[in-house]
């Protein structure tokens, strides 16, 4: 798992052993760090409880619910003290508290590398992906929750299929006008035009903008930044053809698209991929306004 | 609780990865109405972690042979030559269809498609986008999908298989799965009327320290082992040799590939300074690398007596960005390092499973009816040893190859066989330790119900009836019991694994894990699970995980103790060389209805129109 720490060997042990007359075989060598290792967990555990006694721990206050067990019916807070280790993850410790206290601690996760998307919370206030942030730059408790504007599933799981609905409403799939008839030649696009839809493609749809934006919490079906990056991303590729980017540039400029925005850049802060998602709007919005100047 | 719903299509594909999604399209394409059942959300699939890219001989100078070629001796010859001709003549064609379906490969300056240098290849024919290849290959393929309307139950875990019992697997037929929806608790059958298409990935979490996802336990394997396919190869684990050492984080082939250097602690240049690989250094095939690391670990040159260094500084900071961008973000997100400023520190972790379900070139089992693609699967176009930028192009491959076949269309006679039967050899194999499942456990398939005393269930409209009822009352049990806490039992498995079975074996470790693994079997006959609830218990998940890890840590440690040979990914103390005369030929493993049986089947070098003679695998 990702909570362990890197073995350390004693370096005094490793010097004051004499040198042995005949070389230990590969075996001997990784038994005797096995040995070693066993020791070294024994002593880590043995760390971890007087830390946990002690102080070295972060207190992390949690977000339970559970809509058919009593007692978790009302939401309600727990507290967990975790042993700290260097570059321990929220996700670390949501874990370590997981499998060591509480085995019904509900929160989805699988990559631990911030690329599936699924463990966005809700991180002392903001929304943050719990796999990438680091507890060493949280002020304590350490508070948790599911992500804001969300309905709450369980503990900190909630249901993305707003979510999910908002993205099919774009059409977020590629559409060219035409291909190329020969099966092995593939469509022309100029390194700037790939710059230019890069960072829309970096999206992992861990509904972390959504969930910060006002203007989503107080209109359901406004389309939401995730879906009009997901827009951005194929009205700006240059290998669609016309017609299809005025069908898309159609669909983000209805009641609940682009207009709505403000600016006020909350899905800009927390994207965890760094995805200018407001310049993103900004842009549609231009694009939008030139398209129609076209029919006067 | 009862079952209240059995869904039916034509084909189910389990799993949402890039070979899942390919399948689910061929076979819509091929007239079937089709479903995709998946743990997670299509987007969450581990695919997305891949970085390096799709191999592909698309260029001139380039030949889909040279690729077969270089594919083969990389297997160190334990691939199956139809397998890995399938792979290399149809991936140029499955690469460039992802780029008519828009994905965003890098560029060259006339606009085509970028392809880069990778270890163990004779051309650059890594066709990629950035170091988020996989990223954008399983966002490129679930749009496909979405436009297709392809149906997609995501959050339903599948449980297991609805088989027949016939007493000979190959007499088998597979009739739907079994899925609990994770959100709701339920249980449902879902019929397949044509094919049941296993896609579910990797098995990394038999590991401690692997750069697979959290949700790769190999439940693809575990469910067909259970029904009576063989596992093929299991022994053959890649670790790859640049991961991060705090976290298993993968830090991509491309790096080298762009030219990043290894470094010891004494600042030498180890790959050539100490003889690993005098011709490509850092570029040899990734269990050259992945042994030459520990090796200069073991020897006291390791920083930190843990890791190496990886320094990408020289190739400037406009060639990272442009190339490598992501692997920037990950050193400092995982590792609180810059790339840009120092190198980065790298070990091998375990990445990738060559073994898997047996296999042949269309991806069919010998269970009519069961497919499976993939890394779950065994074709086998790996062997020994997978190439770096192989990976994806299976999924493309044989995803679209076991999609059609299983909406009904026509193929030629395949060259591989599965399943006992044709020719094989058993093994003189004896286990230290007993194996599989003690009398009176109680997690098979319907066969073993039949194996067991219970009610047989030979006809196929019953079999799925008969799976769901068996899974309803696993969960009833499992939530009912106030046992043993399966993390205990994961974790004592996956350090008995990344202590014992990993780049370096011997007899006596392979022996030791055999035992653990006994006890944590033993051990899980007692697990329960705490939280009681129905909705997103994911507490019960992770335990029934836990059994398909027990199942394939087992076998993956019985084919490493019977190999004794060095070959590939797979290095044995007592025997340190290939041994050709006795060892060209597959291990395959049968559940043999919770008893497991080891055997043997043949190589095959025979390709369409030449034969791959063994040679000496260097670099």
């Amino acid at each position: 798992m990702s909570t362990q720490v890197p073995q350390q060997t004693d370096e005094t042990d490793a010097e004051t052993e004499p040198d042995a007359a005949e070389e230990p075989s590969k075996g001997d060598l990784r038994r005797e760090k096995k040995a070693e290792r066993a020791a070294e967990r024994e002593r880590e555990a043995e760390a971890a409880e007087n830390a946990a006694a002690g102080g070295n721990t972060r207190e992390l206050k949690v977000f339970r619910f559970d809509p058919e067990i009593e007692g978790k019916q009302e939401p309600r807070f727990d507290e967990f003290h975790v042993p700290f280790e260097k570059g321990m993850t929220v996700l670390d410790a949501l874990i370590y508290a997981r499998d060591t206290y509480d085995s019904s601690l509900t929160f989805r996760h699988s990559c631990r590398q911030a690329v599936c998307g699924s463990d966005a919370m809700f991180v002392n206030g903001q929304q943050r992906l719990a796999c990438k942030t680091q507890l060493s730059e949280l002020s304590e408790p350490v508070r948790v929750e599911p992500l804001p504007h969300a309905d709450v599933r369980k503990d900190l799981v909630v249901d993305m299929e707003h979510f999910y609905d908002q993205m099919d409403a774009v059409e977020p799939f590629f559409d060219a006008d035409e291909l190329p008839e020969d099966e092995l030649a593939e469509q022309r696009q100029s390194r700037q035009n790939r710059e230019k839809v890069k960072m829309s493609t970096r999206c992992i749809w861990c509904g972390a903008c959504m969930s910060s934006c006002n203007i989503a919490a107080g209109d359901n079906q406004y389309l939401g930044p995730a879906a009009l990056n997901k827009a951005y991303r194929f009205a700006m590729d240059d290998r669609e053809g016309e017609a299809r980017k005025q069908e898309r540039l159609e669909i983000i400029e209805q009641e609940h698209g682009v207009w709505r925005c403000q600016t006020q850049f909350s899905c800009t802060e927390v994207c965890p991929k760094d995805i200018p998602l407001t310049e993103h709007i900004q842009e549609l919005k231009r694009e939008a306004v030139k398209n129609n100047l076209k029919f006067w | 609780m009862a079952s209240n719903t059995t869904y039916e299509h034509d084909v189910i594909v389990v799993g949402a990865g890039g070979a899942g999604l390919r399948a689910a399209i061929a076979a819509q394409e091929a007239g079937a109405d089709v479903a995709i059942v998946s743990k997670l959300h299509p987007v969450r699939s581990h695919t997305g972690a891949a970085e390096g890219g799709i191999n592909a001989a698309i260029r001139d100078g380039d030949s889909w042979e040279d690729h077969a070629y270089d594919t083969m001796k990389g297997s160190d010859y334990l691939g199956d030559a139809p397998a890995i001709e399938a792979l290399c003549r149809e991936s140029p064609k499955e690469t460039i269809q992802l780029e008519h379906w828009g994905m965003a490969f890098s560029r060259e300056e006339d606009g085509t498609v970028s392809q880069r240098p990778f270890g163990g290849l004779s051309f650059p024919r890594t066709t990629y986008a950035g170091a988020e290849t996989g990223h954008q290959l399983l966002h490129t393929m679930y749009e496909q999908v979405v436009k297709r309307g392809i149906e997609v139950y995501d959050e339903w875990h599948v449980m297991n298989l609805a088989v027949t019992d016939e007493e000979d697997p190959t007499e088998r037929s597979c009739h739907g799965v079994v899925g609990y929806e994770i959100r709701s608790g339920e249980i449902a059958g879902f019929r397949a009327r044509d094919g049941v298409i296993l896609a579910t990935g990797g098995m990394g979490q038999v590991f401690d320290h692997t750069t697979n996802a959290v949700a790769n336990t190999g439940d693809g394997v575990a469910m067909a082992y259970r029904a009576g396919v063989p596992m093929e190869d299991m022994e053959f684990i890649q670790f790859h040799p640049t991961t991060l050492p705090s976290t298993g984080v993968l830090i991509s082939e491309g790096v080298r590939g762009e030219g990043g250097i290894l470094y010891n602690d004494e600042g030498e240049r180890f790959m050539f300074e100490h003889g690993y690989a005098n011709n490509d250094g850092e570029l040899a095939s990734r269990d050259v690398v992945a042994r030459a690391e520990l090796t200069e670990v073991n020897e006291g040159r390791g920083i930190e007596d843990e890791y190496v260094h990886l320094d990408m500084r020289h190739l400037g900071e406009d060639r990272i960005l442009d190339r490598l961008e992501n692997i920037l973000h990950l050193a400092e997100d995982f590792e609180g390092v810059d790339g840009l400023d120092e190198p980065m520190p790298v070990k091998p972790g375990q990445h990738y499973a060559m073994g898997g379900i047996e296999t042949n070139e269309y991806g069919r089992t010998c269970v009519d009816g069961l497919y499976a693609v993939g890394e779950c699967a065994c074709a086998s176009v790996h062997g020994a040893n997978r190439l770096g930028g192989n990976a994806l192009p299976e999924l493309i491959v044989f995803g679209k190859l076991a999609g059609r076949h299983a909406a009904g269309e026509e193929f030629d006679e395949p060259e591989i066989e599965t399943g006992k039967r044709g020719e094989y050899e058993d093994a003189d194999f004896e286990s230290p330790v007993t194996l599989g499942e003690r009398a009176g456990d109680d997690a098979g398939t319907a066969a073993d119900a039949a194996a067991d005393g219970g009610e047989a269930v030979a006809n196929p409209d019953a079999v799925l009836d008969v799976a769901v009822d068996r899974e309803i009352d696993r969960v009833e049990e499992l939530l009912a019991t106030d046992g043993v806490n399966h993390a205990e039992i994961r974790s004592t498995v996956q350090e008995t694994m990344t202590a014992n079975v990993n780049v370096f074996r011997e007899e006596e470790g392979l022996t030791e894990a055999l035992s653990d693994l006994r006890e944590a079997r033993d051990r899980y006959t007692d697990v329960g699970v705490s939280d009681p609830s129905r909705t997103f218990n994911t507490d019960l998940l992770h335990t029934l995980e836990t059994q398909n890890i027990l199942d394939i840590a087992e076998a993956l440690t019985m084919g490493a103790l019977a190999r004794n040979e060095f070959r590939g990914a797979h290095w044995r103390k007592e025997n340190q060389i290939r041994d050709d005369e006795n060892w060209l030929k597959h291990t395959l493993i049968s559940w043999n209805d919770g008893d497991p049986d080891l055997w043997y089947r043949s190589v095959i070098l025979e390709g369409e129109n030449k034969r791959y003679e063994p040679k000496i695998r260097s670099y």
